[in-house]
């Protein structure tokens, strides 16, 4: 039988990355070759959490994340029960506490949860006693999409060691950007967030392996992979931009501005995309375009996710 | 610290492998059709010496493959530590082939039944046998090996430790008590 991992004490948990070692956030991604591989086969099926109920709480709005999880959870034989809720403009203890109460007495393993409120995670993570999985919370962390873009990154270069990594967009309501500067420096990469000075938090310049521009040309300068932000304006309240029109002409992503990146250089989007706003169609559907691949990516990265939290008792 | 016996010798080894290669011969009437495939982490070496043999008698290519279990056993609810996923890697095609699974140590049957299952989700094969250095008894499954090294009746309270040049630098098979290795 196989020799066990040894990385340290497991995080019970990813809700972000503060407790995870690069070894054991390595190890996600190493596997995730595995789970490529089960989903590339004629049996996309392994038993490994054979008896196991995963519960997808989504209290947000969401395709490709809630699917994704829902899939993954599957190919890896888990039972799923997923609960959709929407946008609630019921309190946030209030609606979760209550939900989390009903789920719990299903017996559940694992929780899956989205929420509009940053640390609603945290808070399922609090009082469920079963390990929770945050797939994004308000503006805070989005881990698994992190995961997903640095193993997509990996995939072309074989390592992100010195690679860089420039982020473009509305960074300010993004916890696809907040989680990948927390991610990526741990794997080695160097990270550029850029976006218009009123989406851009001072505060992420604090972070290990950051730094913050204004500048796209700047950010792209000398990047392995550069990444385009959805301009989130369900989130916005006026007044960070003067016009859409304006901020696609500085901050779109596009060919005209990959041309000062990395001669290979790759595009990614976490999705869904604003065509011809953040990133151009050409950009998108191009030959640098890796956004499908993200897609395909995620539900491998997921699937070894589930396996890194639930498969032993360390 | 040191095992009760040598149950196997370098030379001894090399032997056993060589008749279970003719064995394989004689029972599947040549090696056409063929394909090894080794079991993490010994059974690989294995695997590739049973093919070197096979084509040396028979002059004939027979593919070899590895396989990983862990995502197919069926303590992975128990286990105090996670187990590491190893690679898999069978780069043929399974249909009308006949597979002959190669592990060192057959015990209770439960690895091999992951990897019956492991096997039958990457394909559909013409058949499946079962090839182990050594078949220390002790079954928890009605699974038995086509193809022993040597049987070696031992006590649960035993280990058996194979080495492989491949992996530990050397040929052997040797008995431990459990004991001695704590």
């Amino acid at each position: 039988m196989n020799a066990p991992v040894s990385m340290g004490p497991r995080p019970r948990h990813l809700l972000d990355f503060q407790d995870w070692t690069p070894e054991r956030l390595k190890a996600i991604l190493d596997n995730a070759d595995t789970m490529l591989q089960v989903l590339d086969r004629p049996v996309k099926k392994v038993p490994a959490l054979q008896g196991l109920t995963v519960c997808n709480a989504f209290f947000e709005n969401s395709t490709r994340t809630r699917t994704s999880f829902e899939l993954a959870a599957r190919r890896m034989s888990a039972d799923v029960l997923t609960f959709a809720a929407g946008s609630s403009s019921v309190s946030k203890g209030e609606s979760l506490r209550d939900t989390m109460e009903v789920v719990t007495s299903y017996k559940v393993d694992a929780y899956i949860v989205r929420h509009h409120a940053s640390g609603a995670a945290h808070l399922v993570a609090r009082y469920s006693g079963k390990p929770v999985i945050n797939a994004g919370d308000g503006r805070r962390a989005h881990p698994t999409q992190a995961l997903l873009d640095a193993y997509t990154i990996r995939q072309e270069y074989g390592s992100l060691e010195g690679k860089k990594v420039a982020i473009i967009g509305d960074v300010r309501h993004s916890r696809v950007a907040r989680s990948n500067a927390e991610l990526l420096p741990k794997l080695g990469a160097q990270v550029v967030l850029c976006g218009p000075a009123t989406l851009l938090p001072a505060d992420l310049a604090g972070l290990n392996g950051v730094t913050l521009t204004t500048d796209p040309r700047e950010a792209v300068r000398g990047a392995h992979a550069v990444m385009a932000l959805r301009l989130q304006r369900e989130r916005m309240q006026g007044g960070f931009l003067g016009s859409l029109q304006e901020y696609a002409h500085t901050y779109q992503v596009n060919e005209a501005l990959m041309q000062h990146a990395e001669s290979g250089a790759i595009v990614l989007h976490p999705g869904p995309m604003n065509r011809d706003l953040e990133i151009s169609t050409d950009a998108a559907d191009g030959p640098r375009s890796r956004i499908l691949k993200q897609v395909e990516n995620g539900q491998a990265i997921r699937m070894s996710v589930l396996y890194h939290l639930l498969v032993g008792r360390e | 610290m040191t095992p009760k016996a040598t149950i196997l010798t370098s030379d001894e080894v090399r032997r056993a492998l060589t008749r279970i290669a003719h064995e394989i011969i004689e029972r599947n009437k040549g090696a056409e059709k063929l394909a090894l495939i080794g079991v993490h982490t010994r059974g690989i070496p294995l695997a590739r010496r049973l093919a070197e043999k096979l084509s040396s008698l028979e002059g004939v290519e027979v593919p070899t493959g590895m396989l990983d279990i862990t995502l197919y056993r069926d303590d992975l609810s128990e286990v105090a530590q996670q187990p590491i996923i190893r690679e898999t890697q069978v780069p043929f095609d399974l249909r009308d082939r006949r597979v002959i699974l190669v592990d060192d140590v057959l015990y209770t049957g439960r690895t091999v039944r992951a990897a019956l299952d492991a096997l039958i989700d990457l394909g559909r094969p013409a058949g499946i046998q079962l090839a182990v250095l050594v078949d220390r008894g002790h079954r928890e499954l009605p699974i038995r090996a086509d193809y022993v090294g040597k049987n070696l009746p031992t006590a649960a309270s035993e280990v058996v430790k194979v080495k492989l040049h491949e992996t530990d630098g050397v040929d052997s098979v040797e008995l431990w008590d459990v004991e001695a290795l704590r």
